[in-house]
């Protein structure tokens, strides 16, 4: 037990031996600056709801004029890119949460973490669980906004969206965090992390139903990680909707692998996986490095 | 040693080790051989101070003191540790104040402060008082809930010193604490630094670049080309040199110089606007100089050798070229941060 001997006026302290427990600490106290930090910089929440709303009234409403002359469907094209949305917006604040690795070496303050007598696993998990929740945070911002959407305020639906996005923001971060270990300036991270994003989120099922495409599109789409991480949520929306089993079938006809119905459970966890896969990398990175 | 010692000898019975043994270390970067095996000890309690021009090795055996860098060959105990095999023991029982600043801006003094000591597992029932104690010493307690951001430099070197001190290292290294402050605040950070001797049962080891701040450490070390070529006391040094410096301003410097060589046999030169030359014994050689020169003199001063006159004959530079290039470093933080 770490005990401080009174030497003078001076208190000695004696820092114990790394322990479980100690690298615990050490992931409780960058998750907890993460969250100081986001609670400190308001703009970027705000910044961060507003490409989301926009999406969702502006495009959603102005699409869904083109809908109603087309195919007739009952749907509001809001609801339909409802859970895309909440997913872009989880995205990007992941993203940001994950460049804050990036700007702590820049400054210096990545130094002060790497140096202390902790493992670099309990850092990087620390940096990934806080990133995960701080985009989370904002994902349950969007969520309140549902009612716009015409999706209903279920508690079970609400709970079942923000745990799926806390799964896909942690993959995400963990991703981010991995390509932060290498690269060390803001403005190529955030333009590699543009080139990346834009097409995973063109490519994921967010903005359009994954069936009947083309099929060179279909297996991009497929390729996609984000596809798996944005279908589950618009089966939790969908299955909360009351609708004609045809109009569900083809706003929400899910993933499927050369006819195969990839089941939902399977995406779950094939996001948990991704997620803990690139968080063992990115903390092979940091530990080899520096 | 008899019963009933000094107290001095009291606290090294209870640090039987030296803090600092570094026998033969090298590090070499490809081709480039930056710290060719050195060997020096640092006692317990000590100030050693680290000197030597830019790209001598300095940081390099920083960071490998600090088990930041791998050594090449040779090895290295900080605090009694390994610094290759017990890499967590040393971590835990140094303390860091790197040249380039390593806080969080957007937290407040006390929050960073609190990250290093979760980070450093400091048992939380010392936490608050520890934390009191090291922002009181460096004069920061008042402003703890202000934003680091808004600190001076100055404010934020001395944070650095006060986070450093958190976990109660036995061995402070300290990067060139002051460059880049202002005449004032560099006094006011010695002062701290003077304090933690007294307070604190500490060994400090640090770089500089400024001569005059050198003269606080008990010890200098002088590395040149990746090795030490010089390694005493302040004092020892400037006798070792030996020497005085004479200048004199004269009606004609030339014929003072070409006099001085002919008839003293004394290598002169003009440095600020004045005829300067070294010899041993200063004071009694200007009797001689006013009877034997034959050009009219008009003013005179001796002075002791300085820490720069060490410096200058040890490794060939001046360290104003050293200080040069704190400047650009300083130029470079300012731009930064903006």
């Amino acid at each position: 037990m770490g005990t401080s001997a009174i030497t003078g006026d001076v208190v000695r302290v004696r820092v114990p031996e790394r322990s479980v427990r100690h690298d615990l600490r050490a992931v409780k106290i960058v998750l907890h600056r993460e969250l100081l930090r986001f609670w400190h910089d308001r703009m970027r929440m705000i910044a961060g709801l507003l490409q989301p709303v926009l999406w969702l009234l502006v495009m959603g409403t102005g699409l869904s004029s083109l809908m109603r002359s087309g195919s007739g469907g009952d749907v509001d094209l809001k609801t339909f890119i409802f859970p895309g949305v909440c997913a872009m917006s989880v995205m990007f604040t992941a993203m940001f949460a994950a460049g804050s690795i990036v700007w702590d070496r820049e400054f210096g303050f990545l130094r002060e973490m790497l140096v202390a007598p902790v493992s670099r696993g309990a850092i990087v998990i620390g940096k990934c669980v806080g990133g995960a929740f701080v985009a989370t945070c904002q994902g349950v911002v969007i969520v309140a906004l549902a009612g716009l959407a015409g999706v209903p305020y279920d508690p079970a639906l609400l709970l079942t969206l923000i745990g799926e996005m806390f799964l896909g923001a942690f993959a995400l971060t963990g991703f981010g965090v991995m390509m932060a270990a290498r690269i060390k300036s803001m403005q190529s991270f955030f333009a590699v992390m543009q080139m990346a994003m834009m097409p995973m989120m063109f490519l994921s099922g967010a903005l359009y139903p994954l069936s009947g495409l083309p099929s060179w599109l279909s297996v991009l789409t497929r390729l996609n990680p984000l596809t798996y991480a944005v279908d589950p949520m618009r089966h939790a929306v969908f299955s909360h909707l009351d609708l004609s089993p045809a109009l569900a079938k083809a706003f929400n006809p899910g993933v499927t692998w050369n006819g195969w119905q990839v089941p939902v459970q399977l995406e779950v966890l094939m996001v948990v996986a991704m997620g803990l896969g690139l968080l063992g990398v990115a903390i092979l990175e940091f530990r080899g490095g520096e | 040693m008899s019963m009933g010692d000094s107290a001095g000898d009291a606290r090294a019975s209870r640090r039987p080790d030296s803090a600092v043994v570094v026998a033969g270390l090298t590090k070499r970067f490809g081709d480039v051989e930056a710290v060719r095996g050195i060997d020096f000890t640092v006692a317990s309690g000590e100030v050693f101070g680290f000197l030597g021009p830019n790209g001598a090795g300095k940081s390099t055996t920083i960071n490998m003191l600090c088990t930041l860098m791998t050594p090449t060959s040779g090895s290295a105990r900080v605090a009694g540790h390994d610094v290759i095999r017990e890499r967590d023991e040393v971590r835990r029982n140094i303390g860091l104040v790197f040249q380039d600043p390593t806080l969080d801006g957007y937290l407040t003094g006390e929050q960073n402060l609190r990250f290093h000591a979760e980070l450093y597992g400091v048992p939380k029932t010392v936490v608050a008082g520890r934390m009191r104690q090291v922002l009181e010493m460096v004069g920061l307690w008042d402003r703890r809930g202000d934003r680091v951001l808004a600190y001076s430099g100055g404010m934020k070197r001395r944070l650095e010193i006060a986070r450093g001190l958190l976990h109660s290292p036995r061995v402070l290294f300290l990067d060139e604490p002051t460059v880049g402050l202002d005449p004032q605040t560099r006094k006011s950070i010695w002062d701290y630094i003077q304090q933690l001797r007294h307070n604190e049962d500490i060994t400090i080891f640090m770089t500089t670049h400024y001569m005059e701040e050198a003269e606080y450490c008990d010890r200098i070390a002088i590395i040149d080309s990746g090795r030490i070529v010089a390694l005493d006391t302040p004092q020892e040094l400037k006798a070792s040199v030996g020497k005085d410096r004479v200048q004199i301003e004269t009606a004609d410097d030339a014929a003072a110089i070409s006099a001085l060589k002919e008839t003293f046999d004394v290598e002169a030169a003009v440095h600020d606007g004045a005829v300067t030359f070294s010899v041993p014994s200063g004071e009694e050689f200007v009797p001689r100089l006013f009877a034997r020169l034959g050009v009219p003199i008009k003013s005179v001063s001796v002075s002791r050798p300085s820490l720069d006159d060490v410096f200058m004959s040890y490794t060939g530079t001046t360290i104003r070229d050293a200080e040069g290039s704190a400047n650009d470093w300083m130029r470079m933080a300012f731009r930064t941060r903006r």
